[in-house]
């Protein structure tokens, strides 16, 4: 409860005496308020110092997130300052977790530039994550008006079109990350690609680090590339693509790369996340420009995803990169060797993919996001995921994603183009018993072996990778558990 | 060469009872099903020939397999595909896509090089089939 004497100061005079007030007395927290429907909403986990009330510190993010400084200016009262203050509006416990709260914060769509990215994230996540009065905050989740999302481009080429261009339908898309990541020669790199994409594959991946080093320089990476490619694409009748990483150390290096890689007849460049915001939404325009599809590797959000009291939440990085206009994201396997619980990539996999997605407390979804007709962002499953695990892939990732088995690929014990045959049959048998409606959860591993006793390369690959799990427990789940309804 | 495009490429070829259960999937979705044929299986031809529009008042999947027996008696000797449209807004494309016919011998393709300068080489693919007229290339 609000404690009469922290209320917000209504009478102006008091209100604007010089010194300093508490947040909640400057205005920053009001119980009261209805979001309106073109406010920008945001709900963050607080972690208070001990002593700080929830209720203040929720107002003290408000502030420092939207027009406030430590002290009382006169300056406010030059401007609208009601209207621009971000507003707390509701805070409320973490179900079962002591000492931290969900406060909900809105601000208006004026405070924010269109179409920026950088903006948007100057200030939700700018001075505030450094407050010394929280010991930690995390942004769990934030809701876009569609008025604002409409001044975004969204992504380039989007699910659909991704698929009339390449021509597969009805199924997952498969690939690969070319390893090992780095010391391969242009030459040695282009054909593992050309093996992988002969086998069965759609796509190979240039890895997160792979730029232009030493040992392979780019337009030599891009020139052999291009040719296992078109050999592949010859061999097999089927559109092909590699995702060649143009990530550099300026924009003018990255539209070189990605120009003579458009020049050479590539569908698809890659980008990294550590490139920025700016950068993403630079390229993702000449992706549009050029009809190419932007991949991104999402190299180095762990440093601020993966723990749940402080940073950002990986569904607010994949709203921001639909935003931003990227065509593919990873964003978490479920089995493989990387983080995620199969609730919070729900929720991801939701948010890339649905034109609306309903606030769904137990997928960590906190609003009704609706997507304004934006494109469809396809996720990409990535990182120790073999052949024997499709039924479960399936399952979990539904069929619009990018299944990526690397190590599941080249590791294979009779050669590369085996093992891109074996994720392909897998693939393939999977998504034809599921149509035919049987259950794949229960029937899944009896279906692989049914497809095993005629191909050799499936057999192998499972009897190599049966026993490999990644059973840990996640670190970023759900907070909410679904509570049992009465029958 | 086995021409790959489509969902089910790397499996056995799908027996009648098969593609009738694949069928039935598609107009439970309520998608409409297709038959599309071509003696040009570029990977970049995307309008193979239809044959009539997209059976958007078919529901039966007895009655695609009647459609699909009738084509396949005219265009045996060709690739012959299904293919599900789903009209559903955010979609508006195809669904579902394999291949249930194929010739009985599949050449493939050549792949030229056109040779640039700085090493750079403009790829073309050729289907050895195509270089007959239309009609005679299986």
């Amino acid at each position: 409860m609000t404690k009469p004497v922290d209320a917000k100061i209504t009478n102006m005079k008091e209100r604007y005496a010089s010194g300093v007030l508490k947040y909640r007395q400057m205005g920053y927290y009001e119980p009261d308020y209805q979001p309106k429907d073109t406010d920008v909403l945001a709900v963050f986990r607080l972690t208070p110092q001990e002593g700080v009330d929830p209720e203040e510190a929720a107002a003290a993010v408000a502030g420092e997130s939207s027009t406030a400084t430590w002290t009382v200016v006169w300056t406010d009262r030059l401007t609208d300052s009601e209207y621009y203050r971000a507003k707390a509006y509701r805070v409320e416990p973490v179900p079962g977790t002591p000492g931290q709260w969900f406060a909900y914060i809105a601000y208006d769509i004026d405070l924010f530039e269109e179409g920026s990215i950088a903006n948007l994230t100057a200030s939700i996540i700018g001075n505030v994550f450094g407050f010394k009065p929280l010991k930690a905050l995390r942004l769990e989740d934030m809701r876009i008006p569609a008025h604002y999302l409409k001044t975004f481009q969204g992504p380039a080429t989007g699910i659909v079109v991704e698929r009339e261009r390449m021509n597969v339908y009805g199924r997952p898309l498969l690939g690969a990350t070319m390893k090992p990541k780095l010391g391969l020669s242009g030459r040695n790199y282009g054909r593992v690609v050309y093996e992988a994409l002969t086998g069965g594959l759609d796509f190979t991946k240039d890895d997160e680090n792979i730029n232009s080093q030493p040992f392979m320089h780019w337009r030599d990476r891009y020139l052999y590339c291009m040719e296992g490619v078109n050999k592949a694409a010859a061999e097999t009748g089927e559109i092909k693509g590699t995702y060649l990483n143009v990530t550099a150390a300026t924009m003018e290096d990255m539209y070189e790369r990605a120009e003579f890689a458009r020049d050479l007849g590539s569908v698809i460049v890659m980008i990294d996340l550590v490139i920025g915001y700016t950068a993403i939404q630079s390229m993702a325009k000449w992706a549009r420009k050029n009809d190419m599809i932007l991949h991104l590797h999402r190299a180095g959000h762990s440093t601020y995803t993966r723990q749940k009291n402080h940073g950002v939440s990986f569904r607010v990085i994949a709203k921001w990169m639909r935003m931003a206009g990227v065509d593919h994201i990873h964003a978490g396997t479920v089995v493989g060797k990387l983080e995620g619980d199969p609730n919070v990539i729900r929720g991801i996999y939701d948010t890339c993919r649905e034109g609306f997605v309903p606030r769904n407390l137990q997928h960590g979804l906190f609003f009704d996001q609706p997507w304004a007709s934006l494109k469809k962002l396809m996720p990409v499953a990535s990182g120790g995921i073999h052949a024997g695990q499709m039924h479960q892939l399936l399952t979990y990732l539904g069929e619009d994603v990018v299944l990526q088995f690397g190590g599941g690929t080249i590791g294979h014990p009779m050669g590369i183009q085996a093992g891109a045959q074996a994720n392909r049959v897998a693939l393939e048998c999977m998504v034809k018993a599921r149509n035919e409606g049987r259950d794949i959860w229960k029937e899944g591993p009896q279906i692989l072996a049914e497809a095993a006793k005629w191909c050799q390369p499936l057999r192998a690959a499972l009897d190599t990778w049966k026993d490999v799990t990644f059973d840990y427990a996640s670190t970023d789940s759900v907070d909410y558990v679904p509570t049992p309804t009465p029958a | 060469m086995r021409l790959t495009q489509g969902q089910f490429s790397f499996l056995p070829e799908l027996t009648d009872a098969e593609i009738k259960l694949q069928v039935a999937y598609a107009l439970n979705n309520g998608w409409a099903v297709a038959i599309e044929y071509t003696d040009d299986p570029h990977p970049r031809n995307y309008y193979w020939s239809m044959w009539g529009n997209p059976m958007f008042d078919i529901r039966d999947p007895a009655g695609i397999m009647l459609e699909l027996a009738a084509c396949r008696k005219a265009h045996g000797d060709k690739y012959i595909k299904i293919l599900a449209f789903d009209s559903q807004k955010g979609w508006e494309s195809i669904r579902l896509f394999f291949i249930v016919n194929r010739p009985k011998d599949e050449p493939g393709f050549a792949l030229e090089r056109g040779e640039g300068i700085g090493r750079r080489t403009q790829y073309a693919l050729r289907s050895y089939a195509g270089n007959q007229p239309p009609g005679r290339r299986y």
